[in-house]
């Protein structure tokens, strides 16, 4: 391994985590002001113009908060929960594909870092890993709300994953290939997937919200009936990672419903572009596209927050076991058929 | 390289299960399970089997063991509920364990350091490879076992329902 890769490797994966980072920094403010729009307020607007320093001042007052950790919890793991699941929140980001390679310095830089070739596998698994820092965080904190939310939110995250994984195996047939970079290269320029697997993006769509904790989906933090669910006894910065947990979360699924079904980094005209732009740009400028529909759906999560009330649990499973799995199926099959009949004749 | 990465992650399987075994709070137990599952999926990695290893991590890691801490809290175990253990039951443990320790040196003292082994096809562990495998000639009991899990699953919703259809 010659030393110049390590390098590129190290600045690709600093500025991911740097991006990703700042995305969700600032997912929070778009979601007050999302929120402040739809119920026609103002939003934060006292930190600097249009308010855009309320993050900094948000994580300022995260770190000066009063660190408590209860008496009779779990030391260890009621630490370990909020970390987990902020490590979690971030692997994800490893195999996405941000960009075609670019040209730097006479130099081919692909933009992802690393193109292993079970991706779509790797981003289930960091999925599905998601859920212990909320279960482990819920049971350290030695409190019965607390209890009752880890378990929702299990039993949810399982429910769900069944879903997504049927969903994305129609995918898989089409495609005939387990590696993200080759199913986003796939579909240069208006060859989106999701043009032909409809039901299987909202299906797909609809599981990453229930992946995410996000509303209508926020059972395990309905402040209703469980005070404050799985935090509620966190304080300061350890609160403030299960909460940037999940706007990194979106972000990922963001990206990862971006790569897999809306073209990635792909867009009608694409060709031409690059011919106007040459190597360097207009890799840069498909990534720029690929951000550009990624805020669009962190938008749509946000959207929905403020619109669709939360389900209630049986509504939940009932959506999830007796809904979603036997659409997937169906879709499987039905795409198993088109596709058989296409290669007949 | 690959040799040392062994040893160390072999070594940390070795000690995590041990924790599993004596760790006095089941959810600790689960925990350190979860750990010694994760040093296998490095194990499929080291051995190139990219598509084993993501498996396992999903499988164990992702699904069964997120239902056994599911379990597990919702039963909230302690002291109070614990079982007490008859001397009876001591007994009979400590003789089960002891023909289970016999079995393994009986079988330990016949095995020799054979050469490593080497794969004639090293990408037998991807996904193409495997897939090809199993859909080609080993079908059958791939398909049977599906239905064996079927049944399985059927099983286990019956058992929940019958409460139901007596009530």
């Amino acid at each position: 391994m010659d030393s110049g890769f390590v390098i590129e490797k190290f600045i690709l994966v600093a500025v991911i985590f740097g991006i990703s980072l700042v995305i969700a920094m600032y997912s929070t403010y778009a979601e007050r002001k999302v929120a402040a729009y739809l119920q026609d307020r103002l939003g934060p607007d006292r930190a600097g113009p249009f308010g855009i320093l309320q993050p900094l001042a948000d994580g300022l007052k995260m770190f000066m908060k009063e660190e408590i950790i209860p008496t009779s919890s779990n030391r260890f793991l009621f630490i370990a929960g909020p970390g987990l699941a902020l490590l979690c929140a971030c692997i994800g980001t490893a195999v996405i594909p941000w960009g075609s390679p670019v040209l730097i310095a006479g130099k081919t830089i692909p933009l992802q870092v690393s193109d292993i070739n079970v991706g779509v596998l790797y981003i289930f698994g960091v999925v599905s890993l998601g859920v212990y820092g909320v279960m482990i965080g819920g049971w350290a904190s030695n409190n019965k709300y607390s209890l009752l939310s880890a378990i929702r939110a299990a039993s949810q995250n399982i429910s769900y994953e069944i879903a997504m994984g049927l969903s994305i195996i129609a995918l898989l047939l089409m495609t005939n290939t387990l590696s993200l970079k080759e199913i986003v290269d796939q579909q240069h320029g208006w060859r989106w997937n999701v043009l032909y697997q409809p039901l299987g993006f909202l299906i797909f769509m609809v599981c990453s919200f229930a992946e995410t904790n996000r509303a209508p989906f926020d059972l395990p933090e309905c402040e209703t009936e469980l005070i404050g669910g799985y935090h509620t006894e966190y304080s300061s910065m350890k609160l403030g990672f299960y909460l940037f947990a999940e706007y990194i979360n979106m972000f990922v699924s963001s990206a990862v419903m971006a790569a897999l079904y809306w073209g990635g980094y792909n867009y009608p005209g694409m060709d031409s572009m690059a011919v106007w732009l040459g190597p360097t740009w207009a890799p840069l400028f498909g990534t720029a596209v690929f951000f550009g529909k990624i805020c669009a759906f962190i938008f749509f999560f946000m959207w929905v927050r403020w619109t669709i009330p939360r389900f209630r649990y049986d509504q939940l499973m009932n959506l999830g076991w007796k809904g979603l799995i036997p659409l997937a199926i169906a879709n499987i099959i039905i795409t198993g058929v088109v596709i058989a009949i296409i290669e007949k004749f | 390289m690959s040799t040392q990465v062994f040893y160390f992650v072999a070594t940390l399987s070795i000690i995590f299960s041990l924790l599993v075994i004596f760790a006095k709070n089941p959810i600790h137990s689960v925990l350190y399970l979860i750990l010694t599952f994760f040093t296998f999926t490095v194990h499929y990695v080291l051995l190139n089997a990219q598509f084993l290893a993501v498996v396992n991590f999903i499988v164990y890691m992702g699904a069964i063991m997120v239902l056994f801490l599911f379990v597990l809290m919702l039963l909230n175990l302690n002291k109070e509920t614990e079982p007490s253990k008859s001397p009876l039951i001591k007994i009979v443990g400590v003789i089960a364990g002891g023909c289970l320790v016999v079995t393994l040196i009986g079988s330990l003292k016949s095995a020799s350091i054979t050469s490593p082994l080497i794969l004639k096809n090293p990408g037998l562990g991807l996904v193409e490879n495997l897939g090809k495998e199993l859909f080609g000639p080993f079908l059958l009991p791939f398909e049977l076992s599906s239905l064996l899990l079927l049944a399985a699953m059927v099983g286990a919703v019956l058992l929940s329902k019958r409460d139901e259809v007596e009530a």
